[in-house]
């Protein structure tokens, strides 16, 4: 459903993404995982659509984003890392203007609103400015919006920052419907426990490529760490930071 | 505790240190802003010496109206002052985005205060400080003041600044305790512009240009002699009058400057007492959001209904835009400004005294058509900066919903475009008509100028909004800092290039007209060819500056 091919994304002489393969087939949860400044919100913005990529292409749904972007972008549904939205809207008219973005109007949609709204509890807020929501009603509000126009393809960054136990644990809800009924997710977090328990295939990100691609017992293999965990994982195949750096730090 | 005020000052000074080391086009913007501030300090210094010039000459009251003149001064100054110390002091009492690391430390609680009132205290009055220089320059200048009337002046307004800033922040620690600090700013905003938009109106609306015809300047030196004794005895601004103008009159009495320093003293240690009283409530109180809830009136269903006729995305596009703008203040308040000003130009057309059928003013008022088209296009190019040129800027952070999305970057331009476009040219109409009408124009000019006005107006928007692409400014606080940047000048320095090449073109059309009016010559109107080739001119340029810019923005939206 998400296909990577070559993608490459420099800044200056900084190489963020560097000719990354990577399939995700449909009915899949796929986490994206890596340090910081691993290339991951890079790589994400280039999926959306949102940055253009130096070489290669991405595929949603056989639909190339940056030469059929009408196509592409018609299947797909993006969270941001940063709930940045239009402060001046209320909740409701942001998701009939995200629903008129993607040529949706109408009873149906009042009432795709109204839905959304109820599961997030923000109701109350519906008709209120969203300069007055929390971060955490706006994480919802956004991950609302990546779902008011019935998306195919999600691709979320970061999606449990701000959120509450209740909400956290209805987002992983959601999120393994959305796929059960055929759709398909990219989340980038991290949060390894989420990942671990919700992710149908992973992949780490180190310095612009993909260090390990597959199922957790792949990951495992690959970092050569038969039966850890995906903590254990991770640092290994990212080279953490060691018992001595922190000792170094806390002895000052 | 000074060791504490200095440490909360000191990261305001570097980041004043670091924008003073601009490099590049920041470099030069600031030499420009420093150029036009000179240019200003200049022009004020030199109309406030005339006008002490033109008042000395009136027998026996000329001293007095002058010091008149200055006490009315400073009353407004006074004014301006304690509205901008409100703003000031909710900034950063109140809303600055250090204040919960500072409340979180250890801090004490006095050199909080007083950190905060520097603050409030500098950015509530270096705009009038710089007004000030000039016109205490002039005063000293024409009563021959010499270096004593500036350490006179030093010691007098000093705290006739620093009294306004306490008094502001007491006032906005109460504001805060009943408003949350959001709905303060906005109703404090608006207040602030429509002051200022009164206070322009009525200084034009008092027709200063009599002054320098004494037959009609005496009505007004009657009105000012009647006030002969001091207009203000309860206000500092008259305390200080008081010192600077004994200084000048030979008989300087330091009781005014006592009377200064010690309310100044004594209002500081009540604010403080204040403050502590009362600032961890009306801090708390602060962060309380005001009731956000937007109800859908009767205006906007309309609008909504006038717009249902267009294809979907560019309708939400449309009306996203239309309620982001109106239901922020700091946005549509300036269009009072607008409006005033707008009032000011049409008013000084009106009383421009050339209605005559005589051959001297029919020359004149060919030549004022020109006049009148080169400044309304100027007051739409600056109109078309301040909101057409901020509007790619101003989805900044949001744009990810739009680039995220199946919106083709047409739509975007086409919505962008219009929203920007439509009031512009109704507003440029509107002028065009009521000037013309008042200049006495004939029909086929005024034809002329309606539809001129109306293309100018497309081609501003256009290109106002192509260099808002290409130079946006995604980081921006707000919208008003917008149009100052690189683009925004060049964007002006564009649109007045062809506003010249339009107002050439025509006067090259139609000068037998503009020549017949001189004395001497049979005045006659300008013939339908002259009219008709003006008119395919301008529709011809202006055309050519319209698409290129959009066509070339487009294309930088798509790569």
């Amino acid at each position: 459903m998400i296909v990577l091919e070559g993608l490459t994304k420099k800044y200056g002489d900084f190489t963020a993404v560097a000719g990354m393969d990577l399939e995700i087939p449909a009915n899949c949860i796929f986490g994206l995982l890596g340090p910081n400044g691993a290339g991951k919100t890079t790589t994400l913005r280039m999926i959306s659509g949102i940055l253009r990529p130096d070489a290669g292409r991405v595929l949603l749904g056989g639909y190339d984003v940056h030469e059929t972007p009408d196509s592409a972008k018609a299947l797909l549904g993006f969270v941001p890392d940063r709930p940045f939205v239009y402060e001046k809207l209320t909740g409701a008219e942001l998701l009939r203007f995200t629903a008129g973005l993607w040529g949706m109007s109408g009873p149906e949609v009042e009432a795709r609103i109204d839905e959304l709204l109820e599961l997030w509890d923000l109701t109350p807020w519906k008709d209120q400015l969203i300069e007055s929501y929390s971060h955490g009603m706006r994480q919802k509000l956004i991950i609302s919006s990546a779902l008011v126009h019935n998306p195919t393809v999600l691709v979320i960054d970061e999606p449990m920052v701000g959120l509450d136990p209740r909400s956290a644990w209805l987002f992983k809800d959601l999120l393994r419907s959305f796929v059960d009924k055929g759709g398909t997710a990219l989340i980038s977090t991290h949060t390894l426990e989420l990942a671990e328990n919700l992710a149908d295939m992973l992949a780490v990100m180190h310095r612009g490529e993909l260090v390990a691609v597959g199922t957790l017992l792949d990951l495992q293999r690959q970092a050569a760490a038969e039966g850890a965990g995906l903590e254990e994982i991770f640092l290994r195949l990212t080279r953490g930071a060691t018992d001595e750096n922190i000792e170094r730090v806390l002895s000052r | 505790m000074i060791g504490t005020y200095w440490l909360l000052i000191t990261p305001k000074l570097q980041t004043i240190k670091q924008r003073s080391r601009g490099k590049g086009s920041r470099t030069a913007r600031q030499t420009l802003i420093g150029a036009l501030g000179l240019l200003v300090g200049y022009g004020l210094y030199w109309g406030v010496t005339k006008l002490l010039e033109v008042l000395l000459r009136v027998e026996d009251l000329g001293r007095l109206l002058a010091f008149k003149v200055l006490s009315i001064g400073l009353v407004a100054m006074l004014g301006i002052l304690l509205l901008s110390s409100l703003i000031a002091a909710l900034s950063s009492f109140f809303l600055a985005r250090d204040l919960p690391a500072i409340r979180s430390a250890p801090a004490d609680w006095l050199a909080v205060y007083f950190a905060r009132l520097t603050e409030t205290l500098v950015s509530s009055s270096w705009m009038v400080l710089l007004l000030l220089i000039p016109l205490l320059i002039a005063y000293e200048q024409v009563f021959d003041g010499g270096i004593g009337f500036y350490a006179v002046s030093v010691l007098a307004f000093v705290p006739f600044f620093l009294i306004p800033a306490v008094v502001g922040s007491a006032i906005t620690l109460l504001l805060v305790r009943v408003f949350p600090a959001s709905r303060s700013r906005d109703i404090l905003g608006f207040i602030s512009i429509g002051a200022v938009g009164l206070l322009v109106l009525g200084l034009r609306l008092l027709r200063p240009e009599r002054l320098v015809n004494p037959e009609a300047s005496r009505e007004l030196v009657d009105y000012l002699a009647v006030l002969r004794g001091p207009s203000s005895p309860w206000l500092s601004s008259q305390w200080t009058a008081d010192a600077v103008v004994g200084y000048m009159d030979g008989a300087f009495e330091p009781f005014w400057l006592l009377l200064l320093w010690s309310t100044a003293a004594g209002l500081v240690v009540l604010g403080a007492a204040l403050h502590s009283r009362m600032f961890p409530l009306c801090f708390t109180k602060a962060q309380e959001g005001a009731d956000q809830r937007v109800r859908r009136h009767a205006g906007w269903r309309a609008y909504e209904a006038l717009l249902s006729p267009l294809p979907l995305r560019r309708r939400e596009l449309i009306l996203k835009d239309t309620r982001t703008f109106f239901r922020d203040t700091t946005q549509w308040s300036q269009l009072i400004l607008l409006a005033v000003l707008v009032v000011v130009y049409v008013y000084n057309i009106q009383v421009l005294p050339i209605r005559s059928n005589e051959a001297l003013e029919r020359w004149l008022v060919s030549i004022v058509f020109f006049l009148n088209l080169a400044l309304s296009g100027f007051v739409l190019a600056a109109i078309a900066a301040r909101f057409v040129f901020p509007s790619y800027s101003l989805e900044g952070q949001t744009l990810w919903l739009l680039d995220s999305s199946p919106v083709r970057t047409s739509t975007l331009m086409w919505s962008k475009f219009w929203i920007g476009a439509v009031p512009l040219t109704v507003l440029a109409v509107a002028l065009a008509g009521i000037t013309n009408v008042f200049l006495g124009v004939g029909i086929g000019l005024l034809i002329l100028s309606l539809v001129t006005t109306a293309v100018l107006s497309l081609a501003f928007a256009s290109q106002a909004l192509a260099w808002g692409v290409f130079f946006p400014q995604f980081e921006a606080e707000n919208a008003a800092q917008i149009p100052t940047s690189v683009g925004g000048l060049l964007f002006m320095l564009g649109a007045i290039g062809n506003l010249i090449l339009v107002i050439v073109a025509q006067v090259a059309v139609l000068r037998g007209y503009v020549m017949s009016g001189f004395p001497g010559r049979e005045a006659r109107d300008p013939t339908g060819w002259e009219l008709g080739i003006a008119l395919v001119l301008t529709l011809a340029l202006c055309g050519l500056t319209t698409l290129v810019p959009y066509r070339v923005a487009s294309r930088r939206l798509d790569a």
